[in-house]
């Protein structure tokens, strides 16, 4: 039983089991049972063809190429925002949510535009042989677009309240900025940082929308796992689709797990270093 | 703030300091301010006349349209759904809340085309009511209640996640004081804690509605993109864009673009006058 006098509980509690049963999980129950009408030997056989597995390799590739850009970028932008106090801060917070906010869509055609060869930043990389769109360059490009501010908005709110007492004292022990950074302000933060990073690769991976206008699409090289389940989609092999999503749907969960045991590992380690 | 209080910390020496905050604003102005301003200059590439008349095109009027209901439908609907989920884990201990949460959020890492695939298996042809609904002659599948259903999964976990927060570190002492004095359970959420919480859920809704009008992957999949009848803004974007005209792909742009913006004004405002609260 619930240990509160309000009221309400049961009322809220049935309403948002019976929405999640019917807008979440029954659609994703629907999508399994799909997929398990292929039989395990079939279902084999359609994620490992060829082209499914090189759209799988091609998807986790640059979702851990934009990984590890936001892993650097947001932890910079993360500490810039909750260390320093400079002209246009407000603003600079402000734009960390732009990919929030933003249609996947938008940021498809907009990146495609500034990266085609004639574009604002194809046309300074063209002469120096980087071509970003249509190359895989582009789809690491868009996911890290996308994912920029699970980094950031993990390890700001932890950097703001780490007390500078530890810092101060190392400081007085005769440690290096350097050595107190790596020593005992990286490790006080690794657990948001790594959540945050793991939950930019779990976005990354799903990502469809920003990736497939600058992606180029061709299968073998620039083809994403979400633009294969498409094209099958569009060839009315619904089964093979299903198969595809179901392995899509099995990273997600994976994610989630690693996501929610970095968290837990975090709460501990909090409540440890207290 | 504390970075004033702070003398010399870590990183604070400006030989470090300035060049560091000169480079992540630089990169944040080539990534993220890039990308906006890039979508106006392209819109309006061949004068204000034509990008007024690329919005006003029938396909695009449409298109805005019908995303503008789907909103009307779908913000509605996850509000009440984030409030009534934060309202049983914020306010209340009992097992399973962990997995609820966890359940709760689980959208926001499924790709949307999974979800879009997962709908078709429900209302399709080959889904599971797919022959049921025919024979009844309700059309869900590649209709605008598809798009409705899909942007509802999409987006399902942001009001929860913006107000959760908030609601457990307010407790519930002001509502049982409201209780106390003989306050109904709806008046007390609808006079004690909505206005608690007020800022941050205008903050959840309006990131629900962008994300609702933006939301392409899930929507391509269930709507079946038929011009000028089921294309929502996104789509029609991508239709447009498809066919050469990226003046017009981008006029259609300018207009998600300025939602998002919006959005970000909500934040702000959220940050400004919830710290003062």
């Amino acid at each position: 039983m619930p240990h509160s006098v309000l009221p309400g509980f049961r009322l809220a509690l049935a309403c948002t089991l019976l929405y999640l049963g019917v807008i979440v999980l029954l659609p994703l129950a629907a999508l399994l049972w799909q997929a398990s009408g292929l039989g395990f030997a079939r279902f084999v056989a359609v994620v490992t063809s060829e082209r499914a597995l090189a759209a799988f390799r091609i998807t986790v590739l640059c979702a851990a190429g934009a990984t590890v850009f936001n892993a650097v970028y947001g932890l910079a932008l993360a500490w810039v925002l909750a260390r320093y106090e400079f002209p246009g801060k407000r603003l600079l917070d402000a734009l960390v949510d732009v990919p929030f906010a933003l249609p996947t869509a938008v940021a498809g055609v907009a990146l495609t535009a500034l990266f085609a060869r004639n574009g604002w930043y194809g046309a300074l990389l063209d002469p120096l042989g980087i071509t970003v769109a249509y190359t895989p360059l582009g789809i690491m490009a868009a996911m890290s677009f996308t994912s920029i501010p699970f980094v950031t908005r993990s390890v700001q709110p932890v950097l703001e309240d780490l007390s500078t007492e530890v810092e101060e004292a190392a400081e007085t022990l005769g440690a290096g900025h350097w050595r107190i950074f790596v020593s005992v302000v990286f490790p006080a933060l690794f657990p948001a940082f790594l959540a945050g990073c793991s939950l930019a690769f779990a976005r990354s991976l799903g990502e469809f929308g920003a990736v497939i206008f600058i992606a180029g699409n061709q299968p073998f090289r620039t083809e994403i796992a979400a633009l294969l389940t498409f094209i099958r989609l569009e060839e009315y092999d619904y089964q093979a689709a299903a198969a595809i999503a179901t392995v899509m749907l099995a990273a997600a969960f994976l994610m989630l797990l690693v996501t929610n045991a970095i968290q837990l590992w975090s709460l501990r380690h909090q409540r440890a270093g207290r | 703030m504390s970075a004033a209080r702070r003398r010399r910390g870590v990183g604070d020496a400006a030989l470090f300091r300035i060049p560091l905050i000169l480079i992540v604003a630089a990169i944040a102005g080539i990534i993220i301010v890039g990308p906006l301003a890039v979508v106006f200059s392209e819109a309006l590439k061949l004068g204000f006349g034509t990008y007024l008349s690329n919005l006003a095109t029938p396909d695009t009027r449409h298109a805005i349209w019908l995303t503008v209901a789907t909103a009307l439908v779908a913000v509605p609907i996850n509000t009440a759904f984030g409030v009534a989920a934060a309202w049983a884990i914020a306010k209340f201990e009992f097992r399973g809340k962990g997995l609820l949460t966890a359940l709760v959020e689980l959208p926001f890492s499924i790709s949307p085309i999974v979800a879009g695939v997962a709908y078709l298996f429900v209302y399709g042809a080959q889904g599971w009511f797919g022959p049921l609904l025919e024979a009844w002659g309700v059309k869900i599948m590649f209709a605008y209640p598809a798009i409705v259903l899909a942007s509802l999964f999409v987006t399902a976990p942001f009001v929860a996640r913006e107000v959760l927060p908030l609601m457990q570190a307010q407790g519930s002492s002001e509502e049982e004081a409201a209780l106390s004095l003989g306050a109904s359970g709806w008046r007390t959420l609808f006079s004690v804690t909505l206005p608690n919480i007020r800022w941050a859920l205008l903050y959840g809704v309006a990131l629900t509605n962008a994300r609702v009008m933006g939301e392409f992957g899930a929507v391509s999949v269930v709507s079946g993109s038929i011009r000028g009848v089921t294309n929502t803004l996104p789509l029609q974007i991508e239709l447009l864009y498809q066919d050469y005209n990226a003046a017009g792909a981008f006029a259609a742009a300018t207009v998600l673009v300025g939602i998002a913006l919006l959005t970000i004004v909500a934040k702000l405002a959220v940050e400004r006058f919830g710290a003062r609260d």
